[in-house]
């Protein structure tokens, strides 16, 4: 590890040592003023202002929250605010031991958002995976402008905002007279209009369907990007052995395709576990008595409905413990991210050290 | 014989695969022109039902325009007491300056990391390789009682100056400045007496246009499209930007008049449209290259 921490910077202050010697070597008789200047110091510049925003605007408040999760801290309605007064894990208890409403809800606020954002994935993951190998296969080729059409089309959801979205799909389905209910009825398919947004089936479902319908594109483009990448001498020694297409799916694409997999995998969990938007446009005004809302409730919602409730009392110790267990949860997937990265990373490194040593070689 | 039977064999397998992928081809077409059309069905229903009158909407279902768009247009800036303009500009305001802070601020760490050599280079690299996947939602909190210390709730100072320390973009813009920037180009610029900032502004930055765009337009549409920051920040009403307008839009108020929700939502979805018909190439390929991160 130590030695292929050093190498590299060898490597390219070799380099640029050669570059500055060669330019001088035709002046042998001058003196280099000074040996090399070192422009390593200048590093630090360029790198400062990510650092020191990033400490006062992202890591202290992210240290604040941990201590808040610790300590009770209530701003009631009327009355002098309470705290913030060090308790140790108490609130962490509270969750763990379903203690309350404030476990009972937090516990339901990461089952909410867990199902719903797996309801989106599997399809999400199988359609994309579909239409990425049709997109690449190479004996029966769809048009390239028809493809690029397809692609910017099923794309297209991705960009729109999610709260229009939400609040577009929740007037569509509204009750009695959305046009969804009129549709339905017309057909023949529904005798009665029926309440989507107050049935937490169905509520459950939309949201999840406008999850898979915004993101199965992306992944989909990332899928074909991971698929393009791939030797294209396997798959003509595969042909050359005359495997089918779905022989050359299964036994070359798919398991070549892991990591990617992976990484959607890994980035729609992290995404999905903040579900917001669409969500909250769902479940309408903050007071709504909506029946469904318990179960669309994601956790970042709840973070929110702990400290900006109007009428209510803001628990800022409260909602810092739901955001503690959130990052834990995040931190998580985002370690099992970092490994399959990190390995990638590695290679390339190794790969560039070996590029360096080469043209150092080549520069003798 | 068996020569013949042989070619009779072939030929018939040759049609049959022939047939085979005919239809494997009406399929594939099919199912994408049936997605293509999910993709755009609410769309349009938004479009049509903002073109028809509230009394009609509730009616019948219909995909025929109508030619109360006019009325109902009027009727949003009259009646409503959205100011749409305001929250366009602010969100217009919030988006561009967090995104050129978010591009210039990323490419000048990336360059940093690229180009020289100093002793903590790896220990920072991976400290923004460990941040990279940690959303800013879960120091909301934190973050919230600090600007209500420091007095800036309320203001745009906490949505713009944040987006200077951006992990994701410094880490692709990391890996499109190893691919190419050839350090050689450094060295000449320094024999040449530019200073270090000088052939970063003057070098470096216009070698990673094509990344600074790509970054950009991401950036763009995600500080536009974001509501949970803004909404936990911002409360007075001439600051709100255009997706809390859409929070305004589905209170208990407009829900009467259903032409008048489907036109501000036709309003808030149409910049990201426009964005869309423009750069949707770069959009795509941008996201294909993102993925990879190769």
């Amino acid at each position: 590890m130590a030695i292929s921490d050093v190498k590299p910077t060898n490597a390219s202050d070799i380099n640029s040592d050669k570059i500055a010697s060669s330019s001088l070597s035709k002046y042998k008789n001058i003196k280099a003023p000074k040996k090399m200047v070192s422009y390593s110091k200048y590093g630090y510049f360029f790198i400062l202002p990510f650092f020191a925003i990033y400490a006062i605007f992202s890591l202290y408040p992210l240290l604040n929250t941990i201590y808040l999760s610790m300590t009770q801290y209530v701003k009631p309605v009327m009355g002098p605010v309470i705290g913030p007064k060090f308790v140790g894990l108490s609130n962490f208890k509270d969750i763990v031991e379903n203690n309350r409403a404030f476990g009972e809800f937090t516990i339901g606020a990461f089952r909410n958002t867990f199902i719903m954002w797996s309801i989106n994935f599997i399809p999400q993951i199988s359609l994309a995976l579909l239409l990425a190998a049709w997109f690449t296969n190479m004996r029966v080729k769809m048009n390239g402008a028809a493809q690029g059409i397809y692609k910017v089309m099923i794309y297209m959801p991705n960009i729109i905002t999610a709260a229009s979205i939400s609040l577009l799909f929740k007037t569509l389905f509204s009750y009695p007279k959305g046009p969804i209910n009129l549709l339905l009825i017309d057909l023949g398919i529904l005798d009665d209009p029926f309440r989507f947004i107050e049935t937490p089936t169905s509520a459950v479902l939309i949201i999840s369907f406008i999850n898979f319908w915004m993101w199965y594109g992306n992944t989909m483009i990332i899928l074909i990007a991971g698929i393009m990448g791939i030797n294209p001498s396997l798959y003509d020694s595969a042909e050359i052995d005359g495997a089918n297409n779905g022989q050359i799916f299964r036994k070359i694409t798919l398991p070549l395709l892991r990591p990617i997999m992976l990484y959607t995998l890994v980035t729609s969990l992290i995404g999905g576990m903040q579900m917001y938007d669409i969500p909250r446009l769902m479940a309408g005004d903050v007071n709504s008595t909506n029946p469904a809302n318990r179960y669309i409730k994601t956790v970042t919602m709840y973070i929110q409905e702990l400290v900006a409730r109007p009428g209510t009392s803001r628990n800022y110790g409260h909602s810092a413990a739901v955001s503690v267990l959130l990052f834990l949860v995040t931190a998580t997937f985002s370690i099992i991210l970092f490994y399959i990265m990190r390995d990638k990373d590695a290679i390339k490194q190794r790969k560039l050290e070996k590029a360096a040593k080469k043209e150092a070689m080549a520069n003798e | 014989m068996s020569r013949v039977d042989y070619n009779v064999r072939a030929g018939s397998s040759t049609t049959s695969v022939k047939i085979k992928s005919f239809w494997k081809k009406v399929l594939m077409y099919s199912v994408c022109t049936l997605l293509t059309i999910v993709s755009i069905f609410p769309f349009w229903v938004l479009f049509v039902n903002a073109t028809r009158e509230s009394y009609d909407i509730q009616g019948a279902f219909s995909l025929i325009p109508s030619n109360y768009l006019k009325i109902n247009i009027n009727s949003f800036f009259t009646k409503s007491n959205i100011d749409v303009l305001q929250s366009f500009f602010n969100s217009l305001f919030i988006s561009s300056t967090a995104t050129i802070l978010t591009v210039y601020f990323s490419s000048l760490t990336a360059y940093g990391l690229v180009v020289y050599n100093f002793k903590l280079k790896r220990a920072a690299f991976t400290f923004i390789m460990v941040v990279l996947m940690i959303p800013p939602q879960v120091s909301i909190i934190g973050f919230i009682s600090f600007m209500m210390n420091l007095g800036l709730m309320d203001s745009f100072i906490p949505l713009i100056i944040p987006a200077i320390a951006a992990p994701a973009t410094v880490f692709f813009m990391r890996q499109f400045l190893q691919s190419s920037l050839p350090l050689e180009i450094v060295e000449a610029g320094r024999i040449d007496g530019t200073s270090e900032f000088g052939i970063f502004n003057r070098i470096a930055l216009p070698i990673m246009k094509p990344a600074i765009a790509t970054q950009a337009i991401f950036c763009f549409i995600g500080n536009w499209n974001n509501l949970f920051l803004p909404s936990m920040i911002l409360n007075s009403e001439s600051k709100r930007t255009m997706p809390m307008l859409v929070s305004i839009l589905s209170s208990e108020r407009y829900r009467t008049d259903f032409g008048m929700v489907y036109l501000g939502l036709l309003i808030t979805i149409l910049p990201m449209i426009v964005v869309y018909l423009f750069l949707s190439q770069y959009i795509v390929r941008g996201v294909a290259l993102g993925g990879v991160k190769e």
